[in-house]
């Protein structure tokens, strides 16, 4: 485990700074001067060059590359040219919002998938398990925004029953931020749950034609107990590990949602701030998100060769 | 024929695409209305006789912009696989070929261009190039690339072990020949499979990315993009939010059956790679 262990975080760290090299290469072609940007329009020649300067922007590619690395790993962070903050402040209040809400989504996502990917599993080709695989397809088929604005439209504006957007701040109506986070976080779970509801079933069907839950049920245990106890266990492991991988797409992919329902969140921060060209915060966030999946990524890894040790041998 | 249409998912899947193709086809000659012609006096109408799918916020007859909106998704669909297709099966092709350090670049870079979240990449690809549907078709295409490189790899690899492949090189077929003329046609029922897939994600991206305004244009039909503005006029016109999203549940879902379809009979044992 120790050397697998060791392995994998050689090739964190290489795909981190890949994912970083690449990051900072393709925001350096990004069009628009942060400098003039921050002075605006009427800005002349010699402010500009000393802003220049000041910020760095004068130097050569990698020494900009080096300047920015470093300044991330001492703590000492970029500062949004729009927001006139830390970058690193605008993503903790953010990741408030965005994290939360991928959490959720995946909430829905567990609470549906596992029960309906285990009843179509324990029916298989019956008129349930049709249904099942076709509401699965539908979900997979359907647009997550279009979802989004379906509940907002039959649930927001006919009931009246949610807000239609926006985010109240969680230190301001605590209730009322958990109440207009569920309508994205379901729009969001809905689709993942297709995925996992149809990984669940097959992953099912498989285990359930092991040879042990046959001796579990030649000794004669009662159906919850080889379903629930011997199956589901081992059934779970891939389920699992796309969670994992959903997780960490969900707090990097939850962009389109966010602006659907105008939440303040990560998705939304970097959405304006590439239409602002602040550069500094979409640099730093993109990073921050590509990362996230990274390391997540990373950590379902582990945890798989931690539960099925075979893994690591391959 | 029959083999494929015995299959469930292959019947339904062939319908629903058949539609929309048909629809798309339709709309090059005829549309019920001129789909960006503006009509204010008949803004925001639900669906009536002269204009069953209703009206949006500018007259234009809704029926008539989804109609040519499936022109879009088409091309977009096309282009996308299309350039997936090509700079991949050249990339699996090199990679399974020569091995070794050949091998090994392409895979790392796949492994890093998945690294990346997918619709913020194809966001930050749009913003450089400008938003344009030739760009986003730009930014989805360039994911697709790892995908058919990485199945062109599997595949071939296994075809190169094969014993005609060793006939071949025997008898004195050069190793172009043998790749063009034996490996590739070998590796087509996987790679037609996975283009279908693809073709659906295209749409359900494309949509996504008109959505934020960074994908096709106004005035051009565009479902995602007639479903943001849907969106702004939710609660006079509930009718503008509902068909541009049928639309796309129904050309996505017809194009994944379609490919589960021919999955099913031409390759039953192939892992679906996404």
């Amino acid at each position: 485990m120790v050397r697998y262990l060791i392995k994998k975080l050689i090739t964190l760290f290489l795909l981190l700074f890949l994912v970083s090299i690449t990051v900072f290469s393709v925001l350096f072609v990004l069009p628009g001067d942060p400098a003039q940007i921050m002075l605006g329009i009427n800005a002349t020649p010699e402010t500009l060059a000393n802003l220049r300067a000041e910020l760095g922007l004068d130097k050569p590619f990698f020494i900009q590359y080096l300047n920015w690395i470093t300044n991330l790993l001492t703590g000492k962070g970029s500062q949004s040219i729009n927001y006139k903050m830390p970058v690193y402040d605008l993503i903790v209040s953010r990741l408030a919002v965005t994290g939360p809400l991928a959490l959720m989504a995946m909430f829905f996502a567990v609470i549906l998938s596992l029960p309906f990917g285990i009843y179509a599993a324990r029916h298989q080709n019956q008129p349930g398990d049709v249904m099942v695989m076709f509401f699965t397809q539908l979900g997979l088929a359907t647009p997550e925004f279009w979802l989004g604005i379906l509940l907002m439209l039959l649930l927001s504006v006919q009931f009246g029953w949610f807000s239609a957007g926006g985010f109240p701040g969680w230190s301001a109506d605590f209730s009322g931020s958990v109440k207009s986070l569920i309508l994205p976080a379901f729009a969001l779970g809905v689709i993942r749950a297709s995925i996992l509801t149809r990984l669940t079933r097959s992953s099912m069907l498989e285990v359930l034609r092991e040879d042990y839950v046959r001796t579990a049920w030649a000794k004669g245990l009662k159906e919850r107990t080889v379903v629930y106890v011997h199956a589901l266990r081992n059934a779970l492991i891939p389920v699992l590990t796309i969670m994992g991988l959903q997780l960490g797409q969900l707090l990097a992919g939850a962009i389109i949602i966010e602006n659907v329902y105008y939440l303040p969140g990560l998705g939304r921060l970097v959405f304006n701030a590439i239409g602002q060209r602040d550069l500094p915060v979409v640099r730093d966030v993109v990073l921050f998100m590509a990362a996230a999946v990274v390391m997540v990524n990373f950590i379902v890894d582990l945890t798989y060769a931690y539960i099925d040790p075979r893994i690591q041998i391959k | 024929m029959k083999r494929f249409f015995g299959n469930l998912n292959f019947t339904v899947g062939f319908i629903l695409s058949a539609v929309v193709v048909v629809v798309a086809a339709i709309s090059l000659i005829w549309t019920p209305y001129d789909g960006n012609k503006m009509n204010p006096r008949e803004r925001l109408q639900g669906p009536t006789w002269s204009h069953p799918l209703g009206t949006d916020q500018y007259g234009r007859d809704t029926l008539s912009r989804v109609m040519t909106g499936a022109v879009n998704s088409i091309i977009v669909g096309l282009v996308t696989v299309a350039i997936g297709l090509t700079i991949g099966v050249l990339l699996g092709l090199a990679s399974a070929y020569y091995g070794k350090l050949v091998d090994e670049s392409i895979m790392r870079l796949s492994d890093l261009l998945f690294g990346f979240p997918a619709v913020l990449t194809a966001i930050l690809i749009t913003s450089i190039l400008g938003a344009s549907m030739i760009n986003a078709m730009l930014a989805i295409g360039i994911f697709y690339i790892p995908v058919f490189a990485r199945l062109t790899r599997a595949v071939a690899m296994t075809v190169w072990e094969r014993e005609f492949i060793a006939a071949a090189r025997a008898s004195g077929i050069s190793e172009w020949s043998i790749t063009w003329r034996h490996v590739v046609p070998n590796i087509l029922s996987p790679l037609l499979i996975q283009g279908t897939i693809q073709f659906a994600v295209a749409i359900l991206a494309e949509a996504g990315l008109s959505y934020l305004g960074l994908g096709t244009q106004p005035p051009t039909a565009s479902w995602g993009r007639m479903l943001n503005e849907a969106q702004t006029f939710m609660s006079m016109s509930s009718w503008m939010a509902i068909f541009p999203g049928v639309a796309i549940a129904w050309a996505v879902l017809g194009f994944n059956l379609l490919g589960d379809g021919l999955r099913d009979t031409l390759d039953p044992r192939m892992v679906r790679v996404r």
